[in-house]
């Protein structure tokens, strides 16, 4: 029998799809586990990654997929159509795998859902395929009853190849890390849209394929890139805290360095919730080592997804698997969102 | 990118400025050794500054051997157990019931409110007293506004009484009045505290001049504080040079809000609608004076009087065992800290506590969780 621990949930809570500890913790007790004796050649479930990579003669398949259940589909700066194709397409991309070979795309609706919306949605996945040089090469429908479905769920499948995986676990002390634009975007927009916050300025999420963005880091830092993640659920501070704790790195954060926009600042304070833990689905955060950083963030600024990247980070040798958050004027560990800040943001 | 200046938000950068902040905690090293003995343990009282504290790392900037302890400064935490018992039972006895949101899950004896509304009972959360008072105009039926919170906030449940709210509409008052509560924690044996930070917000409404007759009787320096993390750390600047030249006295760091006389007519609105008695705050002890109560000219408004509120019930449920081991009241009068908790961030954490501590966004335990906890990073890179 398995021990449980006196923290094991008996039922799925909505915290358990919020992207932080309680998620990977149900993935890690119940589907991990199951497969874990069928070792795969090369990155598989246990590794927790972006998605998997498997080793064909001397390239690798990289595999990723992805649901997508934001509400409303529709809200500025994108749709779950968009959603759907860059969350798989960066998934991809932060294995090192930037030139996508195929994606699938299943879809379940509700009863009575609209026509004109799903082709809305549609057009939105033609799209954004074609921004991202990504095709749909076979998909699913499924309809269910009134009632029995929010609307519409996406489901999505990348394959892509690539000469080198680039992990979430290869940070070194001394490496710099390298956030690759405004941090916060997708969530407070989606946030605001939902509270009604009428908040000046314009809260638009990020929401984009960034295989582009990648290729050129990948080219710049020429096999110094350490590691990669992409900010989702969680935020900014859920990402570094995984890849501190999978490379086994303390990493020191620059608050002060981290580009957040005037408007998602405001409304953090407004909300009482810190940019840090938003999620984003248009950024990357990138391990780089300290030689290779400045021309890294010089290829990513010239890029347009780039232009407000900044090195907001450095790792270190002690305090392994945490994230020391340098305010300014003192420090802190960051600590990661706890529960569901807000479900459904993907 | 954008460059810093152009950003609206960097107004308020000026009560956050990094090399300000250093040259005052070096200010506080040179103080402490000028003291010339540690630790130089200094109380707060407001769940406010801890948050601040907490924010911003600052305990990390601390020279070693000052002591920055949280005191009983989170109202929510310091509600006792009857008296969430007697909102547990009227919400039971199908009265409406509006409150804080982190009043939900402060446990009572036997319940919380959030088990009663699991359980059935009618409990809304609202964000202010006003937000009560609305909701009672959209029914029938009785709302009772279970009130929380030190003066600051007894002030806003005093204006919304004194402005005619609907018939029936009522408040249980479980507000708090800090300054006799600071005479306990100095009065304790073996305290360990030689200065208070008190808290800005609350001292805009009583003035600076409500600690002169605390710093007389027991001869411990008040310093009035703002939020900021500048104003924090100019505040214990203060509150260190007081203890090292021996003259203990008030002093206001927080002129930009605070004067001597404080609010006058919110003065007028609170006492005219409360007035002090004594009793039990959660975990720390009986405070004479400690509570807000309604006078008997608001009976009308007044919960305690309108309704019948037998808590005998609930007594015959024994607490959960888990909370025998919750040592709240400790960290709440200032002589533990959460990490000296056997239950902290393991059986007691946000998503399920043990203790009011973690329940409410003001409790230390909450805060320390929320932040990280306190390593120590001074030695860091």
């Amino acid at each position: 029998m398995r021990t449980r621990g006196p923290l094991v949930d008996e039922r799925v809570s909505m915290k358990h799809g919020a992207g932080g500890r309680a998620m990977r913790a149900l993935i890690r007790q119940v589907f991990a586990e199951g497969f874990a004796q069928a070792p795969v050649d090369g990155i598989g479930l246990d590794a927790m990654d972006d998605g998997a990579a498997l080793r064909l003669g001397d390239q690798w398949l990289v595999v990723t997929t992805d649901s997508h259940v934001v509400h409303p589909i529709f809200f500025p700066g994108g749709d779950i159509g968009r959603l759907a194709v860059a969350g798989t397409v960066n998934d991809l991309a932060m294995m090192g795998a930037t030139e996508v070979l195929a994606l699938t795309c299943a879809v379940i609706l509700e009863e009575g859902f609209s026509r004109a919306d799903l082709e809305r949605v549609q057009k939105s996945i033609r799209d954004t395929c074609q921004e991202a040089g990504a095709t749909i090469v076979t998909g699913d429908t499924k309809v269910m009853g009134k009632g029995e479905l929010d609307g519409i769920v996406l489901n999505t499948t990348g394959i892509a190849l690539t000469g080198r995986v680039v992990p979430d676990s290869g940070l070194l002390p001394g490496d710099r890390i390298i956030v690759t634009g405004t941090v916060g975007d997708h969530g407070f927009a989606i946030l605001a849209l939902r509270r009604g916050l009428e908040l000046e300025g314009d809260l638009r999420s990020d929401v984009a394929p960034l295989n582009d963005l990648v290729r050129r880091a990948l080219a710049a830092a020429d096999g110094a890139l350490s590691a990669m993640k992409d900010p989702t659920r969680g935020g900014l501070a859920s990402a570094l805290s995984e890849m501190a704790q999978k490379s086994g790195v303390g990493l020191i954060l620059e608050e002060g360095k981290v580009p957040v926009r005037p408007v998602v600042r405001a409304a953090g304070e407004l909300l009482g919730i810190d940019p840090l833990h938003v999620a984003n689905e248009g950024k990357a955060v990138l391990g780089v080592r300290p030689e290779a950083a400045e021309r890294v963030l010089a290829a990513l600024r010239a890029h347009p997804q780039g232009r407000e990247a900044e090195i907001v980070g450095t790792c270190i040798a002690e305090h392994a698997g945490s994230v020391i958050l340098d305010t300014g004027v003192g420090r802190r560990l960051l600590s990661e969102p706890e529960g569901e800040l807000l479900p459904r943001i993907c | 990118m954008l460059p810093r200046s152009a950003d609206p938000a960097a107004g308020e950068l000026k009560f956050r400025d990094p090399p300000t902040a250093r040259a005052l905690t070096g200010a506080l090293a040179r103080l402490l050794a000028q003291i010339g003995r540690a630790p130089v343990a200094v109380m707060h009282v407001c769940g406010s500054h801890e948050q601040a504290i907490a924010k911003f790392g600052l305990r990390a900037v601390f020279p070693r051997g000052l002591d920055v302890i949280m005191g009983p400064g989170c109202p929510v935490c310091v509600t006792d157990c009857p008296e969430v018992d007697e909102a547990v039972v009227l919400a039971g006895q199908g009265v409406r019931i509006a409150t804080y949101g982190d009043m939900l899950r402060v446990p009572g004896t036997a319940k919380s409110l959030a088990d009663a509304q699991a359980e059935g009972a009618r409990v809304h959360v609202v964000y202010s007293v006003a937000q009560a008072a609305e909701l009672a105009r959209t029914t029938a039926e009785e709302v009772v506004f279970f009130a929380t919170g030190f003066e600051t906030t007894a002030v806003a449940t005093a204006a919304v009484i004194l402005r005619d709210p609907p018939g029936n509409f009522s408040v249980l008052s479980a507000h708090k009045y800090i300054p006799p509560v600071m005479e306990i924690v100095a009065e304790m044996p073996g305290t360990r505290v030689e200065g208070f930070l008190a808290a800005g917000h609350a001292a805009t409404i009583t003035g600076w001049g409500i600690f002169e007759r605390f710093v007389d009787r027991h001869r411990i320096p008040v310093v009035v504080a703002g939020f900021e993390p500048l104003d924090i750390l100019a505040g214990l600047v203060k509150l260190l040079e007081v203890i090292h030249d021996g003259r203990p006295r008030v002093e206001n760091m927080y002129p930009r809000c605070v004067t001597r006389d404080g609010n006058r007519r919110a003065q007028e609105q609170l006492w005219k609608v409360f007035r002090p008695m004594g009793g039990r705050w959660r975990g720390i002890a009986h405070v004479p004076n400690g509570n807000l109560r309604l006078r008997d000219e608001w009976a009308h408004v007044d919960a305690r009087r309108r309704f019948r509120i037998d808590v005998s019930g609930l007594w015959d449920e024994a607490p959960p065992s888990l909370a025998q081991h919750c040592i709240c009241g400790d960290i709440m009068a200032g002589i533990a800290s959460p990490t000296d908790c056997a239950l902290y961030g393991k059986e007691c954490i946000p998503d399920a506590p043990v203790g009011a501590c973690m329940v409410s966004s003001e409790g230390t335990c909450k805060i320390w969780h929320q932040y990280g906890g306190h390593p120590d990073l001074r030695s860091v890179g």
